[in-house]
C-alpha cells in the first residue's frame, strides 16, 4: 500500500509500479482537474506540486509519491470556493480559451511566482515555457502571472 | 509497458546491493524524465528499477571548496542552475541547465541522470523504424530519412543520432570528473571518457556498467568560469533541444589576449564534443572577430552533413563565434 497526501487529505492506494501519478489522480482519486496532454513531459498540462515543487505528474511514478505531499488544481481555491488570486488573474486577463491547459498553467504559475522567477515578462516566459497552450493565450497568461506576482507593468 | 519490480533503497550502499541482487535488466531510477518516458514508448524495458531519487546523501551541492565544485549526483538540475555561486562564477554551468528542458523537468531530473540522457532521434524513439541504437543490426532509418536534427560530427555508418544534453557539454569544456560506485567499489571517470561515439556499436553510449551509480560530479575550479557562457540555438526561444550549442570559457591577459580557452559543442555531435583544435588556435592570440571565426571553422572542420542538416554546420560556426564574443566580454570585466 502506498500512502501520500493529496490536497491535505491522506490517501492509500495499492499501486502497480507502472502507474503514473497522473493516472492515479484521475483514475483512482477521481481528480480530473489535472490533465493528460502528451503523457511524455512535453506539454505541462499535468503539472502538480510535489512537496511544494512543480513537476509533471505524467513522468512521476505514483510509487515515488510515497510519504509525500501532492497539491493539484483542486487544492488551490479556498474551501468556500473563493478563487486564489492567480486563478482570478487568469479570468481578469482572459488567459484561456479552451481551458484544457489552464490547470497546468495555474499550478506552474503559482510555482513560478514562489520560486522568484516572475521578475519580468521575459523571465515569466522563460520559466513558463514548459506549459504549452495550443489556443495561444500566452499574452493573457503572462499578464495574469504578472498581476498575481504584484506588478502592474511588464 | 513491460512490468518491473520497484525497489526503494534507503542509502547508496543499499542501492548498490539492490542492483546487484536484482540481476540483469535492472536499472537505477533517478528523476525518471528520460527512463520512464522511454519505457512508455517500449524503448526501455527494465526488469527492475532501483530508485535513487530520494537519497539525501546524493543531494549535496558544495561550491565552497578551493579545488572542485562538487555536485551530488542526485542534486536537481533546477537547484544547481539557481545556486548563487554557480550563477556568478560559472555562468556556463548555470546556463546549460536553465536553458535545458522546463522548470518542471529540472525539478525532477538529477544532474547525474542528465549525463546519460538518451538521444531524441525520432527513429530511436519510434519502434516502427529500424534503429541500430535500439535494435543493434536492424539498420538506421535516420540516414536518408528526416535527419534535420541529427548529428554532423562523430557520426558513423551505423548511427547519426545527436547527443541531446547540454550540461555534459559545459562539464566537458571544464574537465569535469565523475565518481561512480558499484558493488566493486568506487572509481573516478573523466567526463571526457564517459560518452562514446557510435562507431559500429551505437547501442553502447557510455563507459559505465549498468550497476555503476554516479554519486558526484566534480568540476575543477577555473579562472575561465567567470568568462564563460553556454549559448544554445533552438527552433524556438525556449524549451527545445539544441540545433547547435557551444560551451565556452575564456581567461584573458589584459583586455583581449587569450590566456585560457575552453570550447565544447552540443547539438551537432553524437557525443559531447571538445574542440581542442579551435582552442589551440586562440591561445596566446587577441580575441578578434576574425580569430573567433577561424576557431569556429576549425571546430567544424570534420563535419559531414546528411540530407537536411547541412545548415547546422554554418549555424554551429556562428554559435561558437557568438559564444566566444559573449565569453570574451565577461572575461574582460
Amino acid at each position: 500500500m502506498t500512502i501520500f497526501m493529496v490536497n491535505g487529505q491522506k490517501v492509500e492506494v495499492q499501486l502497480d509500479p507502472r502507474e503514473s501519478l497522473l493516472e492515479v489522480l484521475q483514475d483512482r482519486l477521481q481528480l480530473f482537474g489535472t490533465k493528460k496532454g502528451c503523457d511524455h513531459g512535453q506539454c505541462g498540462a499535468c503539472t502538480v506540486h510535489l512537496d511544494g515543487r512543480r513537476v509533471v505528474s505524467c513522468l512521476t511514478l505514483a510509487v515515488q509519491a510515497e510519504g509525500r505531499k501532492v497539491r493539484t488544481i483542486e487544492g488551490v481555491a479556498d474551501a468556500d470556493g473563493t478563487l486564489h488570486p492567480l486563478q482570478q488573474a487568469f479570468i481578469d486577463n482572459d488567459a484561456m480559451q479552451c481551458g484544457y491547459c489552464t490547470p497546468g498553467q495555474v499550478m506552474s504559475g503559482l510555482a513560478c511566482i514562489a520560486e522568484g522567477h516572475a521578475g519580468d515578462d521575459d523571465e515569466i516566459r522563460e520559466y513558463m515555457s514548459g506549459n504549452l497552450c495550443r489556443c495561444g493565450a500566452y499574452v493573457g497568461i503572462v499578464a495574469a502571472i504578472r498581476q498575481a506576482a504584484g506588478r502592474t507593468e511588464g | 509497458m513491460r512490468s518491473f519490480t520497484y525497489i526503494a533503497p534507503a542509502s547508496v550502499a543499499e542501492a548498490v546491493a539492490a542492483i546487484a541482487a536484482a540481476g540483469p535488466g535492472a536499472r537505477f531510477l533517478a528523476g525518471g524524465t528520460t527512463l520512464y518516458d522511454l519505457m512508455k514508448l517500449g524503448v526501455e524495458r527494465p526488469s527492475a528499477l532501483v530508485d535513487v531519487s530520494r537519497l539525501a546523501e546524493l543531494g549535496t551541492i558544495d561550491t565552497s571548496r578551493e579545488d572542485y565544485l562538487v555536485f551530488g549526483g542526485g542534486a536537481r538540475m533546477a537547484d544547481v542552475a539557481d545556486d548563487p555561486v554557480v550563477r556568478r562564477d560559472y555562468p556556463v554551468l548555470s546556463e546549460s541547465l536553465w536553458r535545458a528542458a522546463s522548470q518542471q523537468l529540472r525539478n525532477m531530473a538529477t544532474v547525474a541522470g542528465n549525463l546519460l540522457q538518451r538521444t531524441r532521434c525520432f527513429y530511436f524513439r519510434d519502434q516502427a523504424f529500424p534503429c541500430n541504437k535500439r535494435e543493434p543490426g536492424s539498420g538506421c532509418a535516420a540516414r536518408g530519412g528526416i535527419d534535420r536534427g541529427n548529428a554532423v560530427l562523430g557520426t558513423s555508418d551505423a548511427c547519426i543520432a545527436a547527443y541531446a544534453g547540454d550540461w555534459s557539454v559545459a562539464l566537458l569544456a571544464f574537465d569535469a570528473v565523475i565518481d561512480v560506485v558499484s558493488p566493486r567499489g568506487e572509481r573516478a571517470v573523466a567526463l571526457a571518457d564517459l560518452h562514446l561515439e557510435p562507431g559500429d556499436t551505437p547501442d553502447r553510449e557510455h563507459t559505465l556498467a549498468p550497476d555503476e551509480l554516479i554519486v558526484r560530479i566534480r568540476v575543477p575550479v577555473s579562472v575561465a568560469g567567470r568568462g564563460s557562457t553556454y549559448l544554445k540555438i533552438r527552433d524556438r526561444e525556449s524549451y527545445a533541444f539544441a540545433l547547435a550549442s557551444a560551451a565556452v570559457g575564456l581567461a584573458l591577459t589584459g583586455q583581449s589576449e587569450v590566456r585560457e580557452c575552453r570550447i565544447a559543442l552540443g547539438g551537432v555531435p553524437t557525443r559531447p564534443w571538445r574542440a581542442r583544435s579551435a582552442e589551440q588556435l586562440l591561445r596566446g592570440q587577441p580575441l578578434t572577430k576574425e580569430a573567433a571565426r577561424a576557431a569556429a571553422e576549425a571546430a567544424l572542420a570534420d563535419a559531414r552533413p546528411g540530407t537536411y542538416n547541412a545548415f547546422k554546420i554554418e549555424l554551429a560556426k556562428r554559435t561558437v563565434t557568438d559564444a566566444l564574443r559573449i565569453a570574451g566580454e565577461r572575461a574582460a570585466q
